[in-house]
C-alpha cells in the first residue's frame, strides 16, 4: 500500500515536471498560432492586407471588426528593414511580435506626431554596425530592435464608424515594409 | 517485474497530472498578472516582452495576436456582475463609462473567438457609433431580439463573451482597481 502511495506521490511530482516542460514548449511546437496562420499568406517582408473577418472565416480569432488590418511577416537575416505607415484619419497602430507572437514593441500615430510612421527595424547586432554620425544626423529617425530575426508587424487602423473603413483600408494598404535601398553602412 | 509495474505506472501517473495541468490550465486562460475591475478582467502583461510562460503558452494554442501595451488594453467579460454566465439567450445591459482611452470597441464573440453571425451584421460598437445620455453615460443592450438605442445582437448563441479594448490609453501594467478606472456595470434583465 504505501509502494503505491509513494509511487503516486512519485509520478505527481513528474507530473509537475511535465506540466512545466510542456507550457514551455508548447509555444515552439504549436502548428496554429498567428505566425504559422500567416505564413501561407504573406510573403516574407511584404506588407499583405488581411480580409476584415466575418463570423464564417477568420484569419486569427479575436479580430477586431472595427480595424482594417494588414501584416508584415519580416526576416532581417538580410539586413536591416523600413516601415511606413500613412496615419489614417481615426487611429492607427503598429505593434511588433516575435515569432512566437509575443508582442514587444508598440507605437500609435499619436507617440509618432507626424502624418507617416516612419521606422527603421533591426536586430541588436545590425543597430550597433549604423555609423554613429549616422545616427546623428538622423535624430529623428525611429529604429525599434528587433529581439529575434524573424516576427510579425501588424500594421492597423480603426474605422469608427463603418463608412470610415475604405479609408482605414487605403490607409494600411499603402505601407510598406522594405529592405533597406542604401544600406547604412555602405557610407562609412 | 515489481519494478517495471511500479515504473510504468508512476510514469503513466506523471503523463496524466502533468498533461492535465497543462490542459486545464490554458483552457482556462491561465496567466499570471490578471487585472480584474468588477467582471472584467484584463491581462496587460500578455502584451509585452514579459509574457509569462503560460500566456505565451494560451497565445500560441488559440492562434491569436495579443494586444501591445503600447497599442491598448484588452477587457474580456465572461458573465455579469452576479457571477451569472453571459447567456445569448437574454437581455444583457451594459451601462456606464469606461476608462479614459482616445478609442475603444466593444465586440461580442463565441468561445472559440469568432464572431456571431445575426440578421444585421453587427458585431460591436466603437466608442464613436455608441449611443449616450446628456451624462455621457452608454447603455449596450445585448439581446437576441431587436431592442431600441445600442442593441448587440447576440445571435441566440447560448455562450458568448465580450471584449472592451482600450486603445491609446494610460491603463497598463502599473494599473489598479479604483476610481481612475471605472468600468460599465453588467446585468441580466429577463431570460426566457
Amino acid at each position: 500500500m504505501i509502494r503505491w502511495l509513494l509511487l503516486c506521490l512519485g509520478g505527481a511530482l513528474l507530473g509537475g515536471i511535465v506540466h512545466l516542460a510542456t507550457v514551455i514548449i508548447l509555444p515552439r511546437t504549436a502548428t496554429q498560432d498567428a505566425y504559422s496562420r500567416l505564413t501561407p499568406i504573406a510573403p516574407v517582408n511584404t506588407v499583405v492586407a488581411l480580409p476584415a473577418p466575418t463570423p464564417e472565416k477568420a484569419i486569427m480569432p479575436f479580430m477586431d471588426p472595427a480595424f482594417a488590418s494588414a501584416v508584415c511577416r519580416y526576416d532581417l537575416s538580410d539586413g536591416p528593414l523600413k516601415l511606413t505607415v500613412p496615419v489614417s484619419s481615426a487611429y492607427t497602430s503598429v505593434s511588433f511580435y516575435t515569432r512566437y507572437d509575443v508582442a514587444y514593441y508598440a507605437i500609435n500615430d499619436r507617440a509618432a506626431g507626424r502624418r507617416v510612421i516612419e521606422l527603421d527595424l533591426m536586430t541588436a547586432a545590425q543597430h550597433e554596425q549604423v555609423p554613429e554620425d549616422e545616427e546623428v544626423t538622423a535624430a529623428d529617425r525611429l529604429i525599434v530592435e528587433s529581439p529575434s530575426l524573424t516576427g510579425l508587424i501588424a500594421i492597423r487602423a480603426m474605422a469608427p464608424e463603418p463608412g470610415l473603413m475604405p479609408v482605414a483600408q487605403g490607409a494600411v494598404a499603402a505601407s510598406r515594409c522594405s529592405r533597406e535601398t542604401e544600406p547604412a553602412r555602405s557610407r562609412k | 517485474m515489481r519494478l517495471l509495474t511500479g515504473t510504468l505506472f508512476a510514469l503513466a501517473v506523471a503523463t496524466l497530472v502533468g498533461l492535465g495541468m497543462t490542459y486545464f490550465a490554458l483552457s482556462r486562460g491561465a496567466a499570471f498578472g490578471a487585472l480584474t475591475i468588477e467582471s472584467w478582467s484584463a491581462w496587460p502583461k500578455s502584451g509585452t516582452n514579459d509574457a509569462d510562460p503560460y500566456a505565451r503558452a494560451s497565445i500560441a494554442r488559440t492562434g491569436r495576436l495579443p494586444i501591445a501595451l503600447g497599442d491598448g488594453v484588452s477587457f474580456t467579460l465572461k458573465a455579469d456582475d452576479n457571477g451569472k454566465a453571459l447567456d445569448g439567450r437574454c437581455n444583457v445591459a451594459i451601462s456606464g463609462i469606461t476608462p479614459a482611452a482616445r478609442y475603444w470597441t466593444l465586440t461580442l464573440y463565441n468561445a472559440d473567438g469568432a464572431l456571431i453571425a445575426n440578421t444585421v451584421n453587427r458585431y460591436g460598437f466603437t466608442s464613436e457609433e455608441v449611443v449616450r445620455r446628456a451624462d455621457g453615460n452608454f447603455e449596450i443592450i445585448v439581446a437576441p431580439r431587436a431592442n431600441p438605442g445600442n442593441w448587440l445582437p447576440t445571435g441566440g448563441a447560448d455562450r458568448y463573451q465580450l471584449l472592451l479594448r482600450l486603445y491609446d490609453t494610460a491603463v497598463g501594467v502599473s494599473t489598479k482597481a479604483g476610481r481612475e478606472v471605472p468600468m460599465p456595470q453588467v446585468s441580466t434583465r429577463s431570460c426566457p
